[in-house]
């Protein structure tokens, strides 16, 4: 009894101790990638980032380390990503949505001036041709040029003056070694030709006092602007015709006449993007659209992939079926198939001139389905059928079995057919269990991106619109249309958009959430 | 009708009957079927053609030849699998960590800001984080300049993306399960002097393993499958999931490599079958505790 004591407590005491040891490295790691975050971002000068890094630091330590905070202790990791890459990200989307973030505004308005000022920068009369170099770090290039009056190096880019940096080396013709930064070698310098050729670096803060510029990395030399920025009336002042800018309002410089130099930077519009989308813009008519085609397209593929799924549920659900499970296992196979794959392969199969579907199917018609507007969507509707039936009807058969026996006896006793027991008992029963998940596939469908995006890509679009936007775009898809693609990106709008789906979605969820009951436990 | 006599299962009825009860079933069961696997087929023969494009892939099963096959290993696309295999298998073993870990916190603990945390991640859950995929790429283009691991075009980065969304529906799926774990069994434990560490791994985590299984294995399927945020995140081939890289083959249907993306299909689609087949039930009863497919 004794001697069986004694052995647990020492294993229990091994067990903490190898527990513990772990925990000592787990976090030994976090302090040193945390550390390294908090000087990081020192040196990118990113202060948000710091004080995010920080405070995360601090807490996990207080926690981990304490004895108290036990179930902070298992939330800790999973809320910190939650609050960064979820929350975070959510409120971002609203904070951008209210600011003309996009294409030539996407930077502070110094970083503006500077990108002006370093657009018309002209050689200045009798600067010397000096050695300078291209450095890189974290996958961005620098110029480093060799200051012959300081005997040192400075490194620069269009974020940071030109700074002294201890410690490299230099022969006469080139700097070999920058501590911190990787000394491009010829053949990246080709590789990257484009980036290096607009590489500046201006002298000092106040970008008036000229820029090192290069056109081959090799060789560079001091230039000034054209423009001057004169702070204290916060003007812009062009040498060479005398015309002053000034701020908009808008994020950009004008003159009077109200023609505005690029690039402007980020300011906030307050609802201009929410009312643009409303009226004004020419997106205003393909967004309306868009709106009604992800409610039909959402509310069409619940009703028809339920439908469907029911009725096999209905026709299977009888116990005397040999070999339901087979059927049942080939039945699901397009669930099983991954989803980006098959909306692919309908692609193909769909197309006008060669796919299977006109050629074989239809005896060489060639009907445009992904082509035409209508049939477009009426395609669409009919992959998705494809795709999302057999989880209704997995669904639809495990409801069927769960209803009780009794009462399918007393519709019968009662002297109900098949059909009213169906429509009266069975139906009513079904969709009170299901309704949640029927209310989370509206929403899954709602934001059904890739199946759109892949099939027609939201095609064929409006012609004439500024965006790439055709008739079968979903607000999602439309939303990734206004960010990323199209000749300028105006996140701004795109924000303003995910907002108003934020809406839509969080309406239906809280009315399926109610139905669902998720809270009522406990 | 051979078929129909074979499975006619009671002797009793005659074939008349028979069909009416039953047999009009088996036939429906068959068109659906057929419905069900002519894409698949369609990909299965395309990828057995030699050289196959759009034009040429109608005629099903008309030649057989691995040449697609073995012509993947000349592009990059057993580089996207193991990309893709990389990232979900990162996020699902990071989900099920992180979902357990709070399951456990919101089963066993009675806490100060329970209540709310648990409202929180609810509210939170309604809101997918897909939704937000332009701020996402914006807060990896400013953490690129100083997490350039975590920034956009890196793998880490997304697999982090993907983890923020761990939380959500997991919590509820896991934390339904775990209250069905005996409270008596911990507090014994802890009666015998384990700390909440060694209750938490030596005994919870064991008996929750099917939920964990399930868990995983949705997560799994949902960053394997994922496109728009690996879109967004991933910027260079080499850097590609596998329905980023394939969708770039495919999205040009007159220039597509039908056949090698038939092929990449079908390996890619086989594995995942099979798993499905193995663990139908537990990813049906997943589905219809937790969402749906994404």
């Amino acid at each position: 009894m004794d001697q069986s004591t004694v052995k647990t407590k020492r294993f229990d005491r091994f067990d903490l101790s190898w527990g513990f040891w772990v925990k000592v490295a787990l976090m030994a790691l976090i302090n040193a990638l945390g550390v390294y975050g908090l000087l990081a971002a020192w040196a990118a000068e990113s202060y948000l980032t710091l004080a995010v890094v920080l405070v995360t630091l601090i807490i996990a330590d207080v926690i981990y380390f304490s004895r108290r905070f036990i179930p902070a202790k298992y939330l800790f990791p999973g809320l910190a990503f939650l609050l960064v890459y979820q929350v975070f990200v959510m409120g971002y989307t609203g904070f951008v949505s209210f600011t003309n973030y996009g294409t030539g505004h996407n930077s502070t308005k110094a970083d503006a001036i500077t990108q002006i000022l370093a657009q018309h920068q002209k050689r200045v009369p009798g600067s010397p041709t000096i050695n300078t170099t291209v450095v890189e770090k974290n996958d961005k290039l620098s110029l480093a040029i060799w200051d012959a009056e300081k005997k040192a190096v400075l490194v620069g880019n269009m974020q940071h003056p030109l700074t002294l940096v201890e410690g490299a080396k230099a022969n006469d013709k080139a700097i070999t070694e920058v501590p911190g930064y990787q000394v491009l070698k010829f053949a990246d310098l080709v590789k990257r030709q484009q980036e290096v050729a607009g590489l500046k670096a201006p002298l000092t803060d106040d970008p008036n006092d000229g820029f090192y510029v290069t056109t081959d990395g090799t060789k560079g030399f001091l230039a000034k602007s054209d423009f001057r920025y004169d702070e204290e009336k916060d003007e812009l002042l062009d040498t060479t015709n005398n015309v002053v800018y000034q701020p908009n309002g808008e994020g950009a410089f004008a003159d009077p006449e109200g023609n505005t130099i690029m690039p402007g930077w980020r300011v906030p519009v307050g609802f201009a993007n929410y009312t643009n989308m409303a009226h004004g813009s020419d997106l205003a008519w393909p967004f309306f659209n868009a709106l009604v085609w992800s409610f039909i397209f959402a509310i069409f593929s619940v009703v028809s992939t339920f439908a469907f799924g029911l009725l096999l549920a209905l026709v299977f659900h009888d116990k005397r079926i040999r070999g339901r499970k087979i059927y049942q296992s080939l039945f699901i196979l397009p669930y099983a198939f991954p989803a980006f794959l098959s909306t692919l392969v309908w692609k193909g199969m769909l197309n006008t001139k060669f796919g299977f579907i006109n050629e074989v199917l239809l005896g060489g018609a060639e009907i445009p389905w992904l082509t035409n507007g209508t049939l477009a969507k009426v395609s669409i509707l009919g992959v998705n059928l494809w795709l999302g039936f057999p989880y209704m009807f997995l669904i639809c058969l495990g409801a069927l079995q769960a209803l009780p026996e009794d009462i399918m006896e007393a519709a019968k006793i009662d002297g109900a057919g098949p059909i009213r027991t169906l429509f009266s008992v069975k139906l009513p029963l079904i969709l009170v269990s299901t309704m949640p998940l029927l209310i989370a596939s509206f929403a899954f469908n709602f934001n059904n991106f890739s199946l759109i995006y892949m099939l027609t890509g939201g095609g064929p679009n409006y012609p004439g619109a500024s965006l790439p936007v055709g008739e079968t775009d979903i607000l999602i898809s439309m939303v990734y249309k206004i960010a990323f693609e199209g000749g300028s990106q105006n996140y701004g709008l795109a924000s303003a958009l995910s907002i108003l789906i934020f809406l839509v979605v969080g309406v239906i969820s809280y009315f399926g959430l109610k139905r669902s009951n998720a809270m009522g436990e406990d | 009708m051979s078929k129909a006599k074979t499975l006619a299962p009671q002797p009793k009825l005659s074939w008349g009957q028979w069909f009416k009860e039953l047999g009009w079933r088996h036939l429906i069961g068959v068109l659906v079927i057929i419905y069900c696997a002519v894409p698949l087929a369609y990909v299965l023969s395309a990828s057995l053609k030699k050289n196959a494009n759009l034009t040429g892939s109608n005629k099903l099963f008309q030649e057989v030849s691995f040449a697609n096959y073995a012509r993947l290993s000349e592009t990059d696309y057993w580089h996207w699998i193991l990309n893709s295999l990389f990232i979900s298998s990162f996020t699902a073993v990071g989900t099920v960590l992180m979902a357990s870990a709070a399951a456990y916190a919101f089963s066993r603990y009675r806490f100060r800001g329970r209540e709310a945390t648990l409202t929180f991640l609810l509210l939170v859950q309604m809101f997918p984080q897909m939704l937000a995929f332009v701020a996402l790429f914006l807060l990896l283009l400013a953490l690129k300049d100083v997490f350039p691991v975590l920034g956009l075009n890196s793998q880490i980065g997304l697999i982090c993306v993907y983890l923020g969304g761990a939380l959500g529906s997991n919590t509820f799926l896991m934390y339904g399960f775990f209250k069905t774990v005996p409270k008596e069994l911990d507090e014994a434990a802890r009666i015998d002097g384990a700390s909440h560490a060694q209750i938490f791994w030596g005994i919870i985590m064991r008996l929750v393993t099917p939920v964990l299984a399930v868990v995983g294995l949705l997560s799994f399927i949902s960053s394997f499958g994922d496109f728009v945020i690996a879109k967004v995140v991933l910027q260079t081939p080499d850097k590609f999931t596998l329905a980023v890289g394939m969708y770039n083959w495919a999205a040009d249907s007159r220039t597509a490599p039908w056949g090698l993306f038939a092929a990449g299909a079908v390996v890619a689609a086989v594995p995942v079958i099979i798993l499905f087949q193995f663990l139908q039930r537990y990813i049906v009863s997943g589905l219809t505790a937790g969402g749906v497919k994404g």
